[in-house]
């Protein structure tokens, strides 16, 4: 299968005055064309900055990243901020987890939405309107021709979600990168934006990089997931294979913590002790060691590698689910 | 439902907390009229835990704090240990709500970063003069103990250098200081990670299992209510919809607003994914709520009967009680 974007070994520290603070180290993710591939994770795991720095959204004399990351046959780490640029909108887009702060609060949402058609596909601002209008149709919007003429505090957060993902959809994009697009957002308007994605990826061949510390999202819309925890991606397999053979004890452990509708009521939840260590003092074995109930000597010193089994399931523990010890 | 009755209420002397016909209404200009919360009844018995789940804007959150008088309800009754708070003049309301405490959605916020925990805590027990310096002092000290923070290494720092579990266990040991009989928890862990989600939710079933508490819990989080609840009472636009036991309610929805809600939660294993025909769009305006059921312009199964009338709660199975003309069999 071939990759549509090729993420080896990157890193992003940034400069702090408490010292230089290791956000995500030594990543490998392949991103296979037309798959969706969940990044799941707790606040602070890295999941976010990840993807930014993936983009190269992330720019500041305080970032250093380092590693390589190749998007559609571009090196996007040799180019510069303007090539990336070019990128965008056709090539990747992303959609965020607050959609009123993402969309502009004092431009209308035809304006907003026209802008990447004009800039990036040179249409006519009539022409850019009328596709606009389809484009809100698409995202399954009613009344779109209103809709195009309202400013985005008159919408409710569903619809500004649908307006986000329209916006990053208009210059057909092979990579959309939704960061927790629907943590913000209602049950049940979680499941009509997830199914909304569901159905536009398959339309416009579109891969997907899906965000989210929610599980039940994970295990119903993507084909591969990557577990991440300080920085790390800890577990990395098809999304089937994850959840029915887990080989990393923190991914058992985060599955095991969340109440489930399928559970009996009254069910007491086991608890992950303590927190994500501090990401400015990593400690020098396993970062989750502290609070692992299979931890050993071993892991609290030696750092795990990632070892990858026969049938592509990767995963970074000493001592993983399933093997003797 | 979005319908009314009182089919579910108990009237039993082991009622800690009844509401009756309870009406919230906020004038928002031009005439206009938000109907936040329209004739509403429950009871809470000793020792429940009372989940009330819905979506934004359903009214959950206008519910219980009019319960607290905060601000008082348009009309109705809150009965809570044998008086009515709605009647009470305003220093009998602030004894009576020492024993009614509330726990918010985010914890750093609801903790005034310029007190010490020390402060955070003493102060309710100074104000009702529980004790002597050294015994309010004790007191603290064993609530930090029993929510599972070392008292030596937090009394003297303040909220904004702790993360939000921490918080979350500090305001917990706070609405206890005065040891309240009934606890109001307001989406307490929605603004929590998964993991720290666990430890509170522990820690709450733990406390109302010692300190013999009634709860009233809000969440959207269905996952977690059924976790934690005793009873479930599912709200849309002001209305009760359904009242059950968790399990009966999760495994046999009567009303298909509670079946759309269930249907839309993500199950964490790939191979039990449903499919099946979404709620489609979202709640109309509370300002200007359909006639007869207020869920029938969502409603799948809904008649012309639905516009006509208001669905009375009913019992469908023991203790399963539906606003529904048309309940799931």
């Amino acid at each position: 299968m071939s990759s549509l974007m090729s993420i080896k070994n990157m890193s992003v520290n940034f400069d702090t005055p408490g010292g230089s603070l290791e956000a995500v180290r030594g990543v490998d993710i392949e991103i296979p064309a037309g798959m969706s591939v969940g990044v799941v994770g707790e606040s602070g795991s890295g999941k976010t900055v990840m993807c930014r720095a993936a983009m190269g959204l992330l720019q500041g004399s305080t970032v250093n990243r380092t590693g390589t990351v190749i998007f559609d046959g571009h090196e996007l780490t040799a180019m510069s901020k303007e090539q990336v640029r070019e990128l965008f909108g056709s090539g990747m887009a992303m959609i965020f987890q607050d959609p009123l702060t993402a969309l502009n609060p004092v431009r209308r949402i035809g304006a907003q939405l026209s802008e990447g058609l004009r800039i990036r596909l040179g249409m006519s601002k009539s022409d850019a309107m009328a596709r606009s209008k389809e484009l809100l149709e698409l995202v399954r919007i009613p009344n779109a021709a209103a809709v195009l003429k309202s400013f985005p505090y008159q919408l409710s957060g569903g619809m500004r979600q649908r307006v986000m993902i329209a916006i990053a959809i208009a210059c057909n994009p092979k990579l959309l990168f939704a960061d927790e697009p629907t943590t913000a957002l209602d049950v049940t308007v979680q499941a009509q934006i997830l199914q909304l994605l569901r159905e536009l990826r398959e339309d416009l061949n579109m891969s997907m990089v899906l965000v989210t510390h929610d599980l039940g999202v994970v295990a119903g819309n993507t084909d591969y997931v990557a577990v991440m925890y300080a920085g790390e991606v800890v577990e990395y397999a098809p999304t089937k294979k994850l959840f029915a053979d887990m080989r990393m004890p923190y991914t058992e452990a985060l599955l095991d913590s969340i109440p489930r509708v399928d559970h009996k009521s009254g069910t007491r939840l086991s608890v992950i002790a303590g927190r994500l260590p501090d990401p400015t003092h990593r400690p020098a074995g396993c970062g989750f060691a502290p609070r692992c109930k299979y931890a050993q000597d071993k892991c609290t010193t030696d750092h795990p590698e990632l070892k990858t089994d026969p049938d592509g399931h990767v995963y970074r523990c000493w001592f993983p689910i399933g093997e003797a010890l | 439902m979005a319908g009314s009755g009182t089919a579910h209420m108990r009237n039993t002397v082991d009622s800690v907390l009844t509401v009756r016909d309870l009406t919230v209404e906020f004038r928002v200009g031009n005439n206009k009229t938000v109907k936040a919360v329209s004739g509403l009844s429950l009871d809470v018995v000793k020792g429940e835990t009372l989940a009330i789940v819905g979506e934004s804007g359903c009214g959950k959150t206008t519910l219980v704090r009019a319960i607290l008088q905060l601000p008082p309800p348009n009309s109705g009754e809150v009965i809570f240990d044998g008086t009515d708070l709605t009647l009470l003049p305003k220093e009998n309301l602030r004894s009576a709500r020492t024993s009614m405490q509330m726990i918010f959605q985010d914890p750093i916020s609801s903790l005034n970063p310029r007190m010490t925990v020390h402060q955070l805590l003493d102060e309710p027990l100074e104000i009702w003069d529980r004790g002597t310096r050294a015994e309010r002092d004790e007191r603290i000290n064993k609530l930090l103990f029993s929510v599972g923070l070392e008292p030596d290494l937090v009394l003297n720092r303040r909220s904004y250098e702790f993360s939000g579990g921490q918080c979350q266990r500090i305001s917990i040991a706070r609405a206890l200081a005065l040891d309240p009989r009934m606890l109001i928890c307001d989406e307490p862990v929605s603004a929590l990670d998964v993991s720290i989600q666990a430890q509170i939710l522990n820690l709450l079933l733990f406390m109302k299992e010692t300190h013999g508490l009634t709860m009233l819990f809000i969440s959207h989080d269905l996952a977690v209510v059924k976790a934690i609840s005793t009873r479930v009472m599912v709200m849309y636009l002001g209305k009760i919809c359904e009242v059950a036991p968790p399990d009966v309610l999760y495994s046999n929805p009567a009303h298909h607003y509670t079946r759309a809600l269930l249907n839309s939660v993500p199950i964490p294993d790939p191979t039990k994914q449903i499919r099946t025909e979404l709620l489609q769009g979202e709640p109309p305006s509370p300002m200007n709520p359909p006639s007869g059921c207020r869920f029938r312009t969502r409603c799948v199964g809904a008649s012309a009967l639905c516009a006509e009338q208001e669905p009375q709660l009913r019992e469908v199975s023991p203790g399963q009680f539906v606003a529904c003309h048309h309940p799931i069999v």
